[in-house]
């Protein structure tokens, strides 16, 4: 029997998209629709859940099981959805806002546990839904209707979250490289355990060009590195430049220069439980280094739904009590004639 | 020897009391259990403070346990101890104020000295004089010197000789009471068992020398007789409401064919349901510890999305941080049940006692038009029954409902007969069957239920969500559809009075005075009423177990008294709800907020005052 196969059609909704034209989501939406029907996977296997925020409205244009949920609560709901149900794929919609403010306790311990779900992090640096206020990851100094004279906060960067929570998976991608995006949700969904992607989109209304200089076309090359598991951490123009590890630290290297040979550049190992150098990556910021997109961290871990499943089936080998009226009769019980 | 003073009694009450490390809920469970088993009826309830540890000697550091049993029906763990096991002299000073006339101290006279004294801030050196306790029978008993000496060739530490001190007063309890030891030994062999054949030996050793003891000295110790209670024919168990909660909830999942979830965070007194239903991986329950009280509800109602039995559990400071989930229940009616073991309140308040003040949270503390069911659970027992009751509702009508016991019901316990599953109702989900006309707010015409369609069945496939929403669940902001739907919600809890059955009236089904109370105060009301009707009063109980919506027939009932009496656990929170709900009486009040029960005296005083008025 030949496999079905589905299109980017078989997961849209008869839901007209509200977002603002020009938004980063729609191409994100794209992307996840394409993934799913790259899958193979019928849309009834799906579920999507989210919290609240702009993002958040993604599951309304899905054609598969959707809730859209209450505001940072996403991950706590879609773990519920996933234990009782492993079989089913599980994606999660959330913000910066959503996802690292209000949510922050359900998303690091939805890491901590490696549940298997899909989670993406949709960071535009701004709220938007409320209009324009900084969030959690609104770089320092930055002015926002709430920080009109600059914020006077360190923001979070969410792949230190996940890693800090002893995270097994964690990529980046951004709004405007659809293929990419593609490529890390590809990834994502195949991961067993939870999967962080981290989206960089923009803001049309409120943050409008927030990641410009990251993907200002003049300079993409030297800003962008794209890390693909068992490939040299190559970049630039003319792919001259590298990531080497000098005197112990991470250094933006350029080969033919001071010595330099393709044999001192890092080979990326997306795949190493060690999560040292998957953090350096994490970290690496403009000025002095390129972003770092791609898959940067997938590593195997035991899945607590799984895990979940297996107890139960261990115990239930060898039980004594089978069934309710087996438990009522259980232990220390005595009768009156 | 001289013939030993015996003393027949219908009930007893004692009351084990000591540091809240000196082991006196196991001391006081394992009597209890014994005194079942011997065919007694019994009640306890369990008085800890919430530090595990305050400092030693001190009264903010006494735990107590107090059982009640007898030869009849026992609704209530007693108002006041006959007899008193007190560890040490802050224990004596903590517990005056809960002894019978004329009772029966026993307390370690090696516990009582100088530098106790100081500990428990008596002015003297004369506790019992200082307290006004001496019409008491006093019996100092070694405890702690016997303890050691039975002990001292084993070649234990002297901190672990202390640790099995509570035997000793167990077993002279057990002799006093006439109870064998037959069970406790075989509970102290099973739960050290292989493991630990040191301390097995050490326990079993003192609970004997303690029992002896009690033998030997019987010319100073009266012996109460109290002869097994006439109880229904039938297989018993001794419960308390936490478990019977777990059970209830375990049972209806069983019964509906579905798979339970629990989804909640730790918090005193409801912790133990959440452990209660750990323990059932045999049952295939799925319990998760979540990282909060709000996960815990989240979680529990996304596996109600997904097609579980889902359950979450709580106290009301937890009970508070799952509101806003509890609204998106509402609003999205999915099937879902919030059990809340209340406590005293506000805030953080008093973590270990009992109260009934979250009664007014359950029902309104959201935000919005945001109706549930709300049920109330009476006894440690009948906790089974209201949470499989919740479960039924909630499967049946697609709503959530949150069931109220409290701390008095969760850790007291009684004999309960065992119900096989055949007796139980059937519980029918209302899962969604037809694909090509499903919608996921179409309704039942009767009930207002909504179809409940599981994710990952073909043909199905739908978004639902905290926005306001027509009936295929996409979201609308029309003005007249907010409207009809925010009517439809409270309608369709309103409209689950079928499934509620009629009050009844205990004692006078017409008359001078109705007592009403609802849920964990129902032992004690009863009892006042029964002793109230042997003085001649003109009395009846209307007890309460079903909120909202409220039994089709109160008004009825409430036409039928002169004066109606609301007697519960807090400042008025139920006379509030029946003076809006049932209007047209007169509604007298009698409130207590001490984080103690009702004593049968004091709900007597309170209903002759309102006679005399």
């Amino acid at each position: 029997m030949e496999a079905i196969k589905y299109t980017i059609k078989d997961f849209k909704s008869e839901n007209e998209v509200r977002w603002c034209p020009g938004c980063g989501d729609y191409a994100i939406m794209n992307a996840v629709q394409r993934v799913m029907a790259d899958a193979g996977i019928p849309h009834e296997q799906y579920a999507v859940i989210s919290g609240i925020g702009c993002s958040s409205r993604f599951p309304y244009y899905m054609s598969t099981y959707g809730f859209h949920t209450i505001h940072g609560r996403a991950m706590a709901v879609a773990s519920g959805v996933k234990c009782a149900n492993p079989g089913l794929t599980v994606w999660v919609a959330t913000g910066d806002g959503d996802a690292m403010a209000i949510g922050g306790n359900h998303f690091i311990h939805l890491i901590r546990r490696n549940i298997d779900l899909n989670v993406i992090v949709f960071n535009n640096k701004i709220y938007g839904l409320t209009k324009g206020q900084y969030s959690p990851t609104t770089d320092r100094g930055f002015k926002t209707k709430t920080s009109p004279y600059g914020t006077i906060e360190d923001p979070f960067n969410p792949g230190q979250l996940v890693i800090g929570a002893g995270g097994t998976f964690f990529a980046r991608s951004i709004d405007g490289n659809l293929k990419m995006s593609q490529e890390v949700f590809a990834e994502a969904m195949k991961h067993k355990g939870t999967s962080i992607v981290e989206v960089l989109q923009n803001c049309m209304i409120y943050n409008d060009g927030v990641h410009d200089q990251i993907t200002d076309p003049a300079f993409r090359a030297e800003r962008q590195i794209i890390l693909r598991h068992g490939e040299p951490m190559i970049f630039g123009q003319n792919s001259e430049k590298g990531l080497a590890i000098i005197k112990g630290k991470l250094k933006v290297v350029t080969i033919g220069e001071n010595g330099i040979t393709p044999d001192d550049i890092l080979v990326h190992d997306a795949l190493e439980p060690d999560p040292m150098l998957h953090l350096a990556l994490i970290n690496m910021n403009l000025p002095n280094f390129p972003v770092a997109f791609g898959v940067i961290r997938s590593v195997a871990s035991s899945v607590y739904d799984e895990e979940m499943s297996v107890q139960i089936g261990e115990v239930q080998k060898t039980r004594k009590i089978t069934c309710m009226d087996d438990l009522l009769m259980s232990g220390n019980t005595w009768e009156v004639k | 020897m001289k013939e030993a003073k015996v003393i027949e009694l219908e009930e007893v009450a004692i009351r084990f009391s000591g540091d809240s490390g000196d082991g006196m809920q196991l001391t006081g469970t394992l009597f209890s259990d014994a005194a079942a088993l011997m065919g007694n009826d019994i009640s306890t309830f369990p008085d800890y403070p919430s530090e595990i540890r305050a400092p030693q000697g001190t009264v903010a550091g006494v735990s107590g346990f107090q059982v009640q049993f007898g030869g009849k029906q026992i609704s209530h763990p007693g108002d006041l101890a006959h007899v008193l096991v007190a560890m040490n002299p802050a224990a004596v000073k903590a517990n005056a104020r809960f002894m019978n006339p004329g009772g029966t101290i026993i307390y370690d006279e090696d516990a009582f000295n100088e530098k106790n004294f100081r500990k428990a801030a008596f002015a003297t050196d004369d506790p019992f004089t200082e307290l006004n306790l001496n019409d008491m029978v006093r019996i100092g008993v070694p405890i702690t010197s016997l303890t050691q000496e039975s002990l001292k060739d084993l070649g234990l530490d002297n901190k672990s000789i202390l640790r099995s001190k509570n035997m000793l007063a167990l077993g002279l309890v057990c002799w006093m009471f006439n109870r064998p030891l037959d069970y406790i030994e075989k509970f102290i062999r099973n739960k050290f068992g292989k493991k630990n054949p040191l301390v097995v030996e050490s326990n079993l050793r003192v609970l004997k020398a303690g029992y002896n003891y009690g033998y030997n000295l019987q010319f100073t110790t009266p012996q109460y007789l109290v002869n097994p209670a006439p109880i229904q024919p039938g297989i018993y168990r001794n419960i308390n409401g936490n478990y019977s909660t777990a059970w209830g909830l375990i049972a209806a999942a069983e019964k509906a064919g579905l798979k339970l979830f629990v989804g909640s965070y730790p918090i005193t007194p409801a912790t133990e349901i959440l452990q209660a239903l750990s323990e059932r991986k045999d049952l295939g329950v799925k319990s998760f510890q979540a990282e909060d009280e709000i996960a815990g509800i989240c979680t529990a109602l996304g596996a109600a999305f997904a097609g579980h039995l889902a359950v979450t559990t709580t106290s009301g400071p937890g009970f508070a941080l799952k509101s806003e989930a509890l609204g998106l229940a509402v609003m999205a009616e999915l099937p879902l049940v919030v059990v809340d073991v209340q406590r005293g309140g506000p805030s953080t308040g008093l973590p270990t006692k009992t109260e009934q003040s979250d009664m007014l949270q359950a029902l309104y503390g959201r935000n919005g038009e945001s109706p549930v069911v709300v049920l109330a659970a009476s006894t440690p027992s009948d906790c089974f029954w209201y949470a499989y009751k919740a479960a039924k509702i909630a499967l049946e009508r697609m709503v959530p409902v949150v069931l109220l016991t409290d701390g008095f019901l969760g850790n007291g316990s009684e004999p309960w007969k065992v119900p096989t599953m055949a007796e139980l109702p059937e519980i029918t989900p209302r899962l969604a069957k037809d694909s090509a006309n499903y919608k996921p707010y179409a309704r039942d015409p009767k009930t207002l239920a909504r179809e409940w369609a599981i994710p990952g069945i073909p043909g199905f496939a739908h978004r639902i969500g905290g926005l306001e929403k027509s009936i295929t669940g996409n979201v609308s902001h029309d003005p007249d559809n907010h409207q009809i739907n925010c009517e439809i919600r409270e309608n369709k809890v309103m409209r689950v009075i079928d499934m509620v059955p009629d009050l009844e009236v205990y004692g006078q089904d017409s008359g001078e005075v109705l007592i009403v109370s609802w849920g964990g105060t129902y032992g004690h009301t009863l009892s006042a009423v029964t002793e109230m009707r042997k003085q001649g009063k003109s009395v009846g109980l209307a007890h309460f177990n079903y909120i909202k919506p409220l039994p089709a027939n109160v008004a009825d009932v409430f036409s039928r008294f002169k004066k109606i009496i609301v007697c519960e656990l807090n400042l008025g929170q139920f006379a509030t709800f029946l003076r809006s709900t049932v209007p047209g009486f007169e509604y007298h009040q009698f409130n207590k907020v001490k984080g103690l029960p009702f004593t049968v005296s004091e709900i007597s005083e309170a209903v002759n005052k309102i006679l005399e008025a």
